[in-house]
């Protein structure tokens, strides 16, 4: 069975005053139907963009580029953009961080609710109302019908990002982007959030990515995760796979940074990652990782690393295989 | 998770290579041009007695309406013509710019003391104080300006210093706006406190730290106030009721053409961008001051 | 929302007191009243007698109650020049300045509007950078001058307006568009500065991603909040407008109120124009009301809770 969106090689270019910014590298991914991807990484590591870059909604000065980028058959680079406005909130929909200002302040939730639908079907106001009215309950919002004459800045944060939800189900979407959806919430209301999300996905048969930066959410929700790490995939697999054995130094670096309960010993130091992001700007040499990966070494300076697949949807980008790696790691913790 | 990040996508989104260029260069144009008209009228105001050929006053009854030079019957004699009564237009033109920067000049200071005072007392104080200034710039935006100042000209004489006085006690509401404003955001700032903490008296923290940084908003303001009261004056000379002849004001002198501009056109014209060409300059510069100290091209 | 309304309505009567008495203060105190009344050929026991025909020998305090009260009942006195009773005089001069307001005013609008919604979607562009002339222009032009060049070109070269005068609507248009040119600036910087600041918000991303109609979005989700802080600012020149129209119906020869307000400080009818400021001053504070009401209804953040 095809995937439903392919995306091969997909950059984003942003030319500044001092240069040429690179924020997504050549990324390259697949979401089958129905799946849930995880894309992780830390900010600025250019997971958005990538999202934005998919849906075409970047801002006016950045250029897109991609060898192929195809939803549901459909080839997204060739599509002029009244296609693709037929295509967004229809069969692919966005939700985004910030739920406080992702909602117009002038118009009511039921009207701008209603309007996401009534943009792509022909169907009377009151069957839109309806179904506003069924999806937001769906989304485990009480007294629907009330709510919809209600303004956004009467709603909490927790709220307004239900309906958020809701409106990106509006049209049945068949694949959901999801930027960062519970980061701007409180604790007790992400989990509540991604429960949600986990349960509809699981009603309508969508595919959801997920982008985070937050282990935490790809353990509870992800079929199968993406690393990103200055703009490029660095390490692809199966949550399962990922958390059990991860294939690229800084997978493992980010995993040492969060206790585990069950792994992690009492008064065991935390990891970090000493160093800092490499800049975005022109074009990078080598691994953009290696000045600080533990167990970089002279080639990884010298050309762009390829990634390499072990198996079906398992890939990573390191020139060093794993088991060399723990071999070295070994090496350095008895010596 | 406890990395770093260099470059996040927030900030890299300001504005590009292009724009900034654009703009600096933009800004720079638009202040060279208005400083460059702008210090012309000067000159021309300053070197007035060397520059004018004629007396402005003198009267020649038999050289009434000449055309300018470039229309027949103009001369050289008379390059930009006469008036109805026949003085040189050139001459009363060079003159004029003196009544013009005079009047701007003076309304701006005027107004601008009165509203940069309002303004920071409004600002640095707050509470009641700022209720009662807002108040009273309230009502000044209710009233006419124009029927106000030409209420007042009519009942004490229109002359110059009426003029100027009327103006300058009139015009200070944005200066009172603005500067209120940009006291209160530097009001809110730590170095305010820090000083008021150590026990620095409320005038000196006003004069060493409010003002300067409040500079920048009075500089903008007073070129827009300088331009309209410029505007202004010569509206009320238009309408009869300011500069006083025989006094060469421009706004007069298009009063004067005016019943005879259907056939001489160049009576209203030339005074006209004569004011046109200062207004125009003295925007430019506050413009282009705008433009040059916006926050993106500081550092 | 009773509380905001309640509130504004204080402040605004407010102001319409001070006014009245800082226009009562202006014509008794810049100078001699029964003076000018008199004449310039007047004697001394000329002056005298015009003082207390006038009852100008009384107290400051004493005349301004007085005159306020009288004002209440719209009796605003008698016109000196045309011994007729002001306010009816006033009223029926009012239509023509009015007419001419919002004519400039709707001009202004239709121009601005577009122009700044264009510069908004493409800063530094070709169109931008027209806007910004005729910005930049407009607000350097004098505008009798304008209005006089207007008359030239349109009413003698081209023949295609009548020159002055009031009539029909013909005698309006170039009154109007020498007015509404001052106001084209501001509102386009406006609309400009509002829509580029409301296209760059988050609510505009979620209308994109939902895959609405450019149309739809510029118009239905951003237009819609930037408009209004401009609500506010074409309230405030409506009223300027109407104050500062005195300048454009001499040019025109536009008998409205401004004009009628010219004339009467010509010939000294003092109460004419002591009625006239107040009236105008109450226009603006009306508008400025309105201008609130309108946000609130136009805010919904303002209006509820």
């Amino acid at each position: 069975m095809t995937a439903l969106l392919e995306v091969d090689r997909l950059s984003v270019e942003i030319p500044l005053t001092i240069g040429t910014l690179r924020p997504v590298r050549g990324v390259s991914f697949e979401v089958a139907r129905g799946e849930t991807l995880c894309i992780v990484g830390e900010s600025g590591c250019g997971k958005s963009l990538t999202s934005l870059a998919i849906m075409d909604l970047l801002p006016r000065r950045a250029r897109r580029s991609a060898a192929r980028l195809v939803f549901d058959g459909v080839d997204l680079t060739s599509l002029p953009e009244r296609r693709m406005a037929d295509l967004r909130g229809n069969r692919m929909a966005m939700i985004f961080q910030e739920p406080m200002t992702s909602l117009n302040p002038a118009y009511t939730i039921g009207n701008q609710l209603e309007e996401a639908l009534l943009r792509h079907r022909k169907v009377p106001r009151a069957e839109a109302r309806e179904r506003a009215v069924f999806l937001l309950e769906k989304c485990g919002i009480t007294a629907a019908g009330e709510r919809l004459s209600q303004y956004p800045h009467q709603l909490s944060g927790g709220i307004r990002q239900r309906v958020m939800i809701a409106m990106a189900l509006m049209c049945g979407p068949k694949l959901i982007i999801a930027d960062e959806p519970t980061t701007a919430l409180d604790v007790t209301i992400q989990a509540q959030i991604l429960h949600l999300l986990a349960s509809l996905q699981r009603e309508f048969d969508m595919a959801v990515i997920l982008i985070t930066h937050d282990l935490g959410v790809v353990a509870r929700i992800a079929d199968r995760v993406a690393v990103m790490y200055a703009g490029e995939v660095v390490e692809t697999g199966t949550a399962a796979e990922i958390f059990a054995r991860p294939l690229h130094p800084y997978t493992e670096g980010l995993l040492r940074c969060i206790p585990v309960p069950g792994r992690t010993r009492r008064g065991e130091h935390l990891g970090s990652i000493p160093g800092m992001v490499p800049s975005l700007i022109g074009t990078l040499e080598g691994c953009a990782f290696r000045n600080r990966c533990p167990h970089a070494f002279a080639d990884c300076a010298a050309r762009a690393v390829p990634l390499a697949e072990t198996a079906v949807g398992r890939s990573y980008r390191c020139l060093l295989p794993p088991e060399a790696r723990a071999a070295g790691a070994l090496e350095a913790a008895t010596s | 998770m406890s990395v770093e990040t260099f470059v996040s996508v927030g900030n890299v989104l300001q504005p590009s290579a292009g724009t900034l260029l654009r703009r600096r260069i933009f800004g720079h144009t638009t202040f060279l041009i208005g400083a460059a008209i702008f210090a012309f009228i000067l000159a021309v105001a300053a070197f007035a007695p060397w520059l004018a050929p004629h007396d402005a006053y003198a009267q020649d009854l038999s050289q009434r309406l000449v055309p300018p030079v470039w229309d027949d019957g103009g001369s050289w004699l008379h390059p930009l013509g006469t008036d109805q009564l026949g003085r040189d237009y050139l001459s009363r033109l060079i003159y004029g710019s003196r009544i013009s920067l005079l009047v701007g000049f003076s309304v701006m200071i005027m107004s601008g003391i009165i509203g940069t005072t309002l303004g920071v007392v409004a600002g640095y104080f707050g509470g009641r104080v700022d209720l009662v200034i807002n108040f009273i710039v309230t009502t000044r935006l209710a009233m006419p300006v124009i029927l106000v100042a030409l209420t007042v000209a009519a009942l004490a004489g229109s002359s110059l210093e009426n003029v100027i006085l009327v103006l300058g006690l009139l015009l200070w509401d944005r200066f009172v706006v603005v500067t209120r404003s940009a006291t209160l955001q530097i009001r809110a700032l730590d170095y305010v406190s820090a000083a008021q903490s150590v026990g620095c008296s409320t005038s000196r923290i006003v004069f060493t730290e409010i003002l300067p940084n409040v500079l920048n908003a009075i500089i903008i303001i007073g070129t827009i106030e300088m331009a309209n009261g410029i505007l202004l004056a010569a509206a009320l000379s238009f309408l009869g009721l300011g500069v006083p002849p025989p006094l060469p004001d421009w706004g007069a002198m298009i009063a004067d053409g005016k019943q005879y501009m259907f056939f001489n056109p160049w009576v209203i014209t030339i005074p006209g961008v004569a004011l046109f060409a200062l207004v125009l300059a003295i925007n430019l510069l506050g413009d282009g001051v705008r433009d040059l100290t916006a926050p993106e091209n500081r550092n | 929302m009773l509380a905001y309304f309640i509130k504004r309505s204080i402040v605004a009567l407010l102001v319409a007191i001070t006014v009245s008495i800082i226009s009562f203060m202006l014509l008794h105190v810049s100078g001699d009243l029964a003076q000018s009344l008199a004449g310039p050929s007047a004697t001394a026991s000329d002056i005298e007698q015009v003082r207390k025909a006038y009852g100008l020998d009384r107290p400051l305090a004493v005349q301004y109650v007085d005159w306020a009260r009288k004002a209440l009942r719209g009796d605003f006195g008698e016109s000196f020049f045309l011994k007729q009773p002001v306010f009816p005089i006033i009223v029926q001069r009012l239509p023509v300045t009015m007419t001419l307001g919002v004519s400039a005013l709707a001009i202004a609008l239709v121009v601005s509007i577009p122009l700044g919604i264009m510069a908004a979607i493409r800063p530094n562009s070709w169109i931008d950078r027209l806007a910004l002339t005729v910005s930049v222009f407009g607000q350097a032009l004098p505008s009798f001058w304008f209005g006089l060049l207007l008359m030239l070109f349109f009413g003698v070269t081209l023949r295609w307006l009548p020159v002055s005068g009031t009539g029909g609507w013909e005698y309006y248009v170039m009154p109007a568009v020498t007015l509404s040119y001052y106001s084209i600036p501001a509102f386009m910087r406006l609309i400009r500065a509002g829509m580029m600041e409301v296209l760059a918000s988050d609510y505009i991303r979620t209308a994109r991603a939902k895959g609405l109609r450019t149309a739809t979005v510029l118009f239905k989700h951003a237009l819609r909040n930037a408009v209004i802080p401009l609500v506010a600012v074409a309230a405030v020149q409506l009223g300027f407008a109407l104050g500062g129209s005195i300048v454009i119906e001499a040019v025109f020869s536009l008998h409205g109120v401004g004009y009628l307000g010219w004339e009467s400080i010509s010939r000294a009818d003092f109460p004419v124009v002591q009625a006239i400021v107040l009236i105008l001053a109450c226009f603006y504070i009306v508008l400025t009301f309105l201008a609130d009401m309108l946000n609130a209804v136009l805010d919904p953040r303002i209006r509820i809770g």
